[in-house]
């Protein structure tokens, strides 16, 4: 279930890229995990797990540009009890690695923690060649995967520590791009359990990653038109926090989805499942419309694929219209 | 200082398990018999005369790890940890039965089996992974890895063989079992490997050929890879089928069922009663 929290602030401005959290954060644990290994395929630097590897070079390999080599060798490692983390792509692991990640990381259900970066559309400069729509379609089928994708800075500080803590396979995916910080560093994060940001009353705008900061942006649209929002972070796809999704049913009556991935596979279709098999009420998702990327400026090709505040705001008052009148 | 092997007893064994190769997949109705006969002396020397492992404590970290990369071979490695004292035999009846341990491919819910494999091409990666482990946790265990010659047409085992040659561990070896024959023909129609050993030799990797079916031969390519002091691949000359001479080298064997005549006449072959 999901804990009650505090509202939070209006997202500050963003501070850093996400993938310089991460790599800080593997520093920032090595100690505390001294059986923590990272493993890159030549995108070190872009990664940023070069950050790591600076720090600790005797606990870094790469694998070249090789990426189901990398995948299957983590599995080895961790079978022989090293906690392993394979950085690429979100596309590169999902798919070029894809059997090694079935086969031996799910399969066998080792301790492997895939990091998959330049998610979704934040390599937008470079197009859809290195854009990633299907990842989380991908790890949420393979049984024993847990499916994570943090929010903001401070949620990928912490899910780093909760992957390496986590027993077992974990996909974290995460953006190349600049993230606010919508937390605190008390931020009570843990992998499976949703987080209402903000209460509301009429319908829950259900995100993850980037799509928690257009959320609380849509919530604050949709405030001014006199309709009360609930955000609900679900930075873990999988395993889902249902009761968070069947809370949100009850209690406002309509969900909105968002998240940057086609809305076949990923985050929509977990919750709008959670919900018709709990409390079935209209799900709407925001998302990539089963389409694939392009090159061009962040925000403009994010706005071109439907993910803008405006976009999420509208499909909230679609929501509502859709809502059923109560018995 | 351990007893110099004894031969013939190595000899005995592959023959047993081609024995209990061949119950298991004519009882199972299913299951690849030619490349599990093909790997018979491989793996009763490695399990006979070279890893150091405790069947009676089968997650030692300190042991030595063996992965059936060519996991459809797996009859052969559950006939061999058997016999090893893994668990107990009559275990082995129930290949491929719903709920057994004994998967048709191999699953690490069985006790000795270090990976799970099936799906090809992967083995010798995760063996680099479990080497590499051991320079980084002051283990001292070796890693070998048992391939298919046909599974060599995967490119990731070629990744495989770069990594191996940037980070050198000396304590991976990689077993070709070398048999000529993959699923759809003859491995030099279906995708020919060519030079083998040269091939490796040109990827970094030091390649030692040997006898596939003489237990000598392999002694001495086993004893020759931990001496090379880097990473070296047996290519072990094979025949697919071997022991039963309708099976031998004909690729529908590859993965056929063995029915009831089939059975009888390569049990008699192999010198056992008629079951």
């Amino acid at each position: 279930m999901n804990g009650s929290h505090p509202t939070c602030p209006a997202p500050a401005p963003a501070s850093k890229p996400m993938r310089v959290a991460f790599g800080e954060a593997l520093i920032e644990f090595a100690d505390a995990f001294p059986r923590m290994v990272v493993l890159d395929a030549d995108c070190s630097s872009s990664t940023q797990t070069k950050l790591f590897a600076a720090r600790h070079p005797d606990r870094f390999f790469n694998f070249g540009i090789a990426e189901a080599n990398m995948v299957a060798a983590a599995a080895g490692m961790a079978a022989a009890g090293l906690i392993p983390v394979a950085s690429s792509f979100a596309f590169l692991l999902a798919l070029r690695a894809g059997d090694a990640v079935r086969s031996l990381v799910a399969y066998g259900g080792l301790n492997v923690k895939l990091v998959g970066g330049y998610a979704g559309l934040s390599d937008f400069a470079d197009g859809a060649s290195h854009q990633s729509v299907a990842d989380l379609a991908v790890m949420t089928a393979l049984p024993n995967m847990a499916v994570v994708v943090p929010s903001d800075l401070t949620e990928t500080r912490l899910a780093v520590r909760a992957m390496l803590e986590r027993e077992g396979p974990v996909y974290l995916r995460l953006s190349r791009e600049a993230a606010g910080a919508v937390f605190g560093p008390a931020h009570p994060f843990e992998i499976g359990r949703g987080i209402v940001v903000r209460e509301g009353a009429d319908v829950t705008l259900a995100a993850c990653g980037r799509g928690l900061l257009l959320a609380l942006e849509a919530a604050d649209e949709l405030a001014g038109g006199g309709i009360s929002a609930r955000v609900l972070d679900l930075h873990t796809v999988k395993p889902l926090d249902a009761g968070a999704v069947e809370a949100a049913a009850r209690e406002t009556g309509a969900i909105v989805t968002v998240e940057e991935h086609n809305v076949i596979g990923g985050l929509g279709s977990a919750v709008s499942a959670a919900a018709a098999e709990r409390y079935p009420v209209p799900v709407l998702r925001c998302g990539i419309p089963d389409r694939f990327g392009e090159s061009g400026p962040y925000a403009e090709i994010l706005a071109r694929a439907g993910l803008s505040a405006g976009r999420i705001a509208d499909l909230a008052r679609r929501a509502l219209a859709l809502k059923r009148d109560p018995d | 200082m351990t007893p110099p092997p004894d031969v013939q007893a190595l000899e005995r064994a592959a023959r047993d398990l081609r024995v209990t190769v061949l119950r298991m997949i004519h009882r199972a109705g299913s299951g690849h018999t030619g490349g599990s006969l093909s790997c018979a002396e491989i793996l009763a020397v490695l399990y006979g005369a070279v890893l150091r492992v405790r069947p009676g404590e089968p997650r030692w970290p300190g042991r030595d790890r063996f992965i059936l990369s060519k996991g459809h071979a797996a009859p052969a490695l559950y006939a061999v940890l058997a016999r090893k004292g893994f668990f107990d035999p009559s275990l082995l009846a129930t290949l491929r039965r719903t709920g057994s341990p004994l998967q048709g491919h191999p699953t690490m819910s069985l006790p000795g089996v270090d990976l799970c494999t099936g799906s090809l091409g992967m083995g010798l990666s995760a063996g680099l992974g479990m080497a590499l482990a051991a320079r980084r946790l002051g283990g001292d265990w070796r890693v070998w890895v048992l391939c298919g010659d046909g599974e060599l047409n995967e490119g990731q085992n070629w990744e495989a063989f770069m990594a191996m040659a940037k980070f050198r561990p000396a304590n991976l070896t990689a077993i070709v079992d070398r048999n000529h024959v993959q699923l759809d023909g003859a491995e030099n129609e279906i995708m020919p490997l060519g030079d083998l050993a040269a091939r490796l030799r040109a990827f970094g990797v030091a390649a030692i050929p040997c006898d596939g079916h003489s237990v000598p031969s392999l002694l001495e390519a086993f004893d020759a890879a931990q001496r090379c002091g880097g990473p070296a691949a047996i290519v072990a000359e094979t025949v697919k089928g071997k022991g039963v001479s309708f099976m031998e080298g004909q690729a529908a064997w590859h993965g056929k069922p063995l029915d009831d005549e089939s059975f009888r006449r390569a049990m008699a072959e192999l010198g056992e009663a008629a079951p």
